[in-house]
């Protein structure tokens, strides 16, 4: 594995937390090769929020892999400033280990001591609002509190980059606007980068500083969306939904030149 | 503060969660698990008892459970079952535990290969389908007619069952929980320790559950193939009342292998089976 351990120390001002130099992934071989992602290029600064959207076969999970190193491109080059950590769809917690001891596995990985991990786990799991559920197991919690534990766990891998993945895709509303909320007073407070795969485009508008726009198949960057909107942000605020709107345009025209071919 | 407000809506709606049903008693618990299993044990008696008084077969061949159950009671007294069922039930704790060491080391290394899948993956299912007591003769011309042979034959059983109970395990575990492992950086015996073999548990279950009926039937038709050097064992009992002439004993002796089955396979494996499921939230 030659994911980078580069841990960011004071970075140089504006320096990218990631850089993608046309990233080109394509997958099967001659004959039957399906292109995900063709020559993407990219940057993502240290401490900045950015959403991907795009229909569906944009490339989005293939750029995730790639950024946190459990895929290699087929061409250019992926830089990562930093470690990486992922969040699913699913919460993709260990079903037979508690909320506490997930997170603790997580900081077990890198080799943190066991005092020092049962500490940090009930902090973390304290951070998401989920101190007192810290002895449950994943089947006994809801998807939100599920989705949180995921979120502890992630932290819980110090990384400079946190990758998304639709991670509140199948939640419903409300839970959804909370989460919201926690993830974008965490991301104030500790400043990681982000970035967030969505297919909800109020979603996008809601968390990011910037948005991106994805063609499908194969995924290439077709629009970006500066947010500038003031934080904390509501989802429902007229700014986020004038945005929303504007992204769902550009969304829309993209699928249709799918269904003129 | 903004984080008070998320925290008091957070907490509402995990509230909201958390207002289940209380559990049924202990004691209730018992007797819903009890009572079923009482039933069929008297369902099968009485179906027992109704085939003696139809007069199928003389009395003397086919005793009643009035008959057997006093002569099983009669032997335990003279101390003749238990030390039997310590002989078998030790060459079984014997014969399973390696078969389970080999088992699991032939399952890890069939999920690690795709080749030695291709390999052995079929023949392993070819050694299960395979009748332990087809084995004997081959058993005991390699190793004489001893423990070595009944050993070979209980391994032979249930080490096919095992392997491939961890094999479908493996097989089974969600893609998802393997990519999390991979992203929180676990790496081969990290990955297989926390990752991969607590996900394959509870496929593995059944896998140990199947192995141990193989080894208790491979066992017993050891013991009765290969009765021998006057060890008192459960097929030796099985084999040696039939010799005599004294059928309630033969019975007497089938109801303990009936009894000695069922036990393991419900303390042992049934409640490995629950705490699992319950463990891993696949059961309540």
């Amino acid at each position: 594995m030659a994911k980078p351990q580069l841990s960011v120390v004071t970075p140089p001002a504006a320096a990218p937390a990631i850089s993608l130099n046309s990233v080109s992934k394509v997958y099967g071989h001659a004959g039957a090769a399906v292109p995900a992602l063709d020559r993407v290029s990219l940057r993502v600064g240290v401490g900045e929020f950015v959403c991907f959207v795009g229909a569906s076969g944009c490339g989005k999970s293939t750029m995730l892999n790639l950024v946190s190193g459990l895929d290699e491109p087929t061409s250019g080059s992926v830089d990562v400033g930093g470690r990486t950590a992922l969040l699913f769809q699913e919460a993709a917690l260990f079903p037979w280990l508690t909320a506490a001891q997930n997170v603790e596995l997580a900081l077990r990985l890198r080799g943190v001591g066991r005092a020092v991990r049962r500490q940090r786990a009930a902090e973390l799991l304290a951070l998401v609002h989920l101190g007192e559920f810290a002895g449950k197991r994943p089947h006994e919690l809801s998807g939100g509190m599920r989705q949180r534990v995921a979120l502890a766990r992630a932290l819980a891998q110090d990384a400079d980059v946190l990758l998304m993945d639709e991670p509140f895709g199948a939640l419903d509303a409300i839970t959804r606007d909370l989460l919201h909320d926690e993830l974008e007073s965490l991301w104030l407070e500790r400043k990681f980068s982000v970035l967030f795969v969505t297919h909800n485009v109020r979603e996008a508008a809601r968390l990011g500083d910037r948005v991106v726009l994805l063609t499908s198949r194969p995924g290439r960057v077709a629009a970006e969306f500066a947010v500038d909107i003031e934080r904390p942000r509501r989802i429902e605020s007229p700014a986020v939904a004038a945005l929303a709107g504007r992204i769902t345009e550009g969304l829309r025209a993209e699928v249709r030149r799918h269904g003129e071919d | 503060m903004a984080k008070t407000e998320i925290d008091i809506a957070l907490s509402g709606l995990d509230a909201l969660e958390f207002d289940l049903p209380s559990r049924p008693s202990r004691a209730l618990a018992l007797w819903n698990a009890l009572w079923p299993k009482l039933a069929a044990i008297t369902l099968v008696l009485g179906a027992w008892q109704l085939v003696v008084w139809s007069g199928w077969k003389s009395e003397t061949i086919l005793p009643s459970p009035a008959t057997v159950f006093p002569e099983l009671w009669r032997e335990v007294r003279a101390g003749i079952i238990l030390p039997a069922v310590g002989v078998t039930l030790r060459r079984a704790v014997l014969g399973y535990s390696t078969a389970l060491v080999i088992g699991c080391a032939l399952g890890i290394a069939v999920s690690r290969q795709r080749v030695l899948r291709q390999a052995i993956g079929s023949l392993i299912t070819g050694l299960q389908t395979m009748p332990s007591i087809a084995w004997f003769p081959a058993a005991i011309v390699l190793f004489g007619l001893n423990d070595s042979a009944i050993f070979f034959v209980v391994v032979l059983g249930a080490a096919p069952a095992i392997a491939n109970g961890l094999i479908g395990g493996i097989d089974q575990i969600q893609p998802v929980l393997l990519k999390a492992g991979r992203s929180l950086g676990a790496r081969r015996i990290a990955m297989w320790r926390h990752v991969i073999l607590p996900a394959a548990l509870p496929g593995f279950v059944g896998g140990l559950k199947q192995g141990w009926a193989f080894a208790w039937r491979s066992l017993m038709a050891g013991e009765l193939i290969a009765n021998f050097g006057g060890h008192r064992t459960i097929g030796f009992l099985l084999q040696n009342s039939r010799d005599q002439v004294d059928y309630p004993a033969m019975y007497a002796a089938m109801v303990v292998i009936l009894i000695l089955g069922i036990v393991v396979d419900s303390l042992v494996f049934g409640r490995l089976d629950t705490a699992v499921r319950r463990r891993w939230g696949l059961a309540d």
